[in-house]
């Protein structure tokens, strides 16, 4: 079976996580919480998908299982024309040099015991660069392109500012040469005027070194200026997906308008549909649409089992709405 | 910095011992063990025997200085075995959790209910009585505090960022552990293993004044206060110098890991947010 898409380098068919709860030792019985529920994605090369869901819906726990550190439950996950479901172990480091992670908190993701010349050459080591000059240029050649000297390698974490430390976590996640970086809300914790800066970096990187990212994002302004295509997920599934001018001109899925529409926007006259109340226990989901307990356009057809599938309304634009038609 | 008095003076205190332990054949008037004269039995103390001779006539103040030996010794060791099985068991039970943990916790509970002295006790008593029975029944029987401080750094460092990303950068379960968790969380062990020097010197000084510790004609803190007991009313230095060794060194290392504590506990030091 021949996998290779030529420009697809990520994809993930049918994907789920599912948690035991409860049960064990004492009886009781033990259920199963569908943290990430039948996930399929794409992700061609060079390109930026924003991955969009309020928290607990299952993006970080996709996340982890796209890094190899959460085994699926079932699905596959297909990287560069190579099935890699397979869990953990051995191709731990294969994937360690395929796929990398940003992460939020610029202050905790960074070991305060070590030196930013120690995090970057740690894992060069580990992954069978050792000759002294090689390493030195590599340490040089990622602080240049995050845009930082190659003196201040001999700093710990606590002498940098919040948007610097984040440029040392982005040049950890470079150091080994990945093809695809997951960003998981790179700028959500930094101050506003750093974020822009960010950004842009990031924008820049994905040109000059031909990465793909995956970014996962509640902020809607940050994915609408990074992501070429956009996946939106609620309660362990997608629900929307399609390129980023599709999703934030023409949005289909009552969940998506609803985002959209809480973008705070000066200019604009109408207040869009607000939804109210948290996103259900994923322990004890409703049943058939995962969101008609909230969804203003529910009616009794999105209560009947099963869940409604992801359907293509248009090219490259899916969503999961039994009533999508009819929306005008 | 501001120089805190604790640590100065737990400092001062530890060292003298240290220095006195050392440098004990230098300092030493006559040999704590051989040099018995009956002659000069339980002298008070004065010009010659600066603390006195004890019932056999041996130079307390000799006999001291080499006891500092014996404290030391049992303290630092002791100690470093308990903290390198303290850490090993709470770091990965910690970091891996499940039934490695509960293992680790049921065995931390166990050693807990024990009461520590009474179990190096019943080691001591099964062993023959000398010096490495000595480290081995004080070096299993007191990791219970480290490893509970260790299992609980490793388990809210191993959700930090930087943990996170050694796994996605490819690094393995132990060098995670070695080279994360550890360095992290080594602080409050270190406070921990210092406090415990102290309770390993007081715990040689009552294995030995049991008669369990080290053997009678070695000088040991502990033994010496054992022997002077039958003096303690006509001969008090007997009893009284070893006993302030005894007191100077557990309150140095007490003041010691005090001040320890107050620099590397990472709550008390500024961080930058």
């Amino acid at each position: 079976m021949n996998e290779t898409h030529g420009d697809t380098i990520m994809r993930v068919e049918n994907l789920a996580v599912h948690f035991p709860m409860g049960g064990g030792l004492f009886g009781g019985q033990r259920r199963w919480l569908h943290a990430v529920d039948g996930v399929d994605l794409e992700l061609k090369r060079g390109e930026c998908l924003g991955l969009v869901g309020e928290s607990g819906c299952g993006k970080s726990t996709l996340a982890l299982s796209l890094l190899g550190l959460q085994a699926p439950t079932r699905g596959r996950i297909i990287l560069d024309g190579h099935d890699v479901s397979g869990s953990a172990g051995k191709d731990r480091k294969d994937r360690a040099r395929f796929a990398q992670m940003v992460f939020q908190d610029p202050y905790s993701s960074l070991n305060p015991r070590q030196t930013v010349r120690t995090t970057l050459e740690a894992p060069l080591r580990l992954h069978g660069v050792t000759s002294r000059s090689e390493i030195d240029d590599r340490i040089a050649d990622v602080l240049k392109h995050v845009g930082l000297r190659t003196d201040q390698a001999e700093r710990f974490p606590h002498e940098f500012s919040g948007g610097q430390r984040q440029r040392i976590g982005i040049a950890r996640a470079l150091i080994l040469r990945p093809k695809i970086i997951i960003l998981d809300e790179p700028v959500s914790a930094l101050d506003v005027s750093i974020r822009a800066q960010i950004i842009n970096l990031l924008l820049e990187l994905k040109e000059t070194l031909g990465l793909s990212y995956v970014m996962i994002s509640h902020d809607l302004g940050v994915v609408e200026h990074m992501s070429d295509r956009v996946a939106v997920m609620y309660l362990g599934r997608i629900v929307e997906t399609g390129g980023w001018e599709t999703i934030f001109t023409n949005p289909q899925h009552p969940y998506t308008r609803a985002l959209i529409a809480a973008i705070p926007d000066p200019f604009s006259r109408t207040t869009g549909v607000k939804i109210t109340g948290e996103i259900p226990n994923p322990l004890n989901p409703p049943t058939g649409c995962g969101f008609h307990p909230r969804c203003p356009e529910a009616r009794d057809i999105c209560r009947i089992p099963p869940a409604p599938l992801l359907e293509a309304i248009a090219e490259d634009h899916l969503v999961r709405c039994r009533r999508v038609g009819e929306f005008a | 910095m501001k120089i805190r008095a604790n640590l100065l003076i737990g400092g001062v205190l530890f060292a003298t011992v240290i220095l006195a332990g050392i440098l004990a054949p230098l300092l030493a008037h006559t040999d704590p063990v051989m040099d018995a004269n009956l002659m000069f039995a339980e002298e008070p103390p004065g010009g010659e025997f600066w603390f006195g001779t004890d019932a056999q006539g041996r130079d307390i103040y000799s006999r001291v200085l080499y006891g500092a030996r014996i404290s030391l010794t049992v303290g630092i060791v002791s100690q470093l075995i308990n903290t390198v099985i303290g850490v090993c068991l709470g770091l990965s039970a910690g970091y891996w959790g499940g039934w490695w943990d509960d293992f680790v916790n049921g065995l931390t509970n166990l050693m807990l209910a024990i009461p520590s002295l009474i179990f190096a006790l019943a080691i001591m008593a099964i062993l023959t009585p000398g010096l490495t029975s000595l480290l081995i029944a004080l070096g299993l029987t007191n990791w219970s505090f480290t490893c509970r401080l260790a299992r609980a750094s490793a388990l809210s460092l191993k959700s930090q960022g930087y943990v996170q990303a050694a796994k996605v950068l490819g690094y393995g379960d132990i060098r995670i552990m070695l080279t994360q968790l550890l360095p992290n969380m080594l602080g409050p062990i270190i406070v921990i293993g210092t406090l415990g020097m102290g309770g390993a010197v007081l715990a040689e000084a009552s294995l030995s004044f049991l008669g369990l510790g080290i053997r009678p004609p070695f000088p040991s803190w502990g033994s010496m206060l054992s022997d002077a007991r039958d003096q303690i009313t006509t001969a008090p230095w007997i009893s009284v110098f070893p006993g302030l060794a005894i007191f100077m060194t557990v309150l140095g290392l007490n003041l010691l890991g005090d001040g320890l504590r107050d620099i590397l506990d990472p709550q008390s030091r500024t961080r930058r947010a």
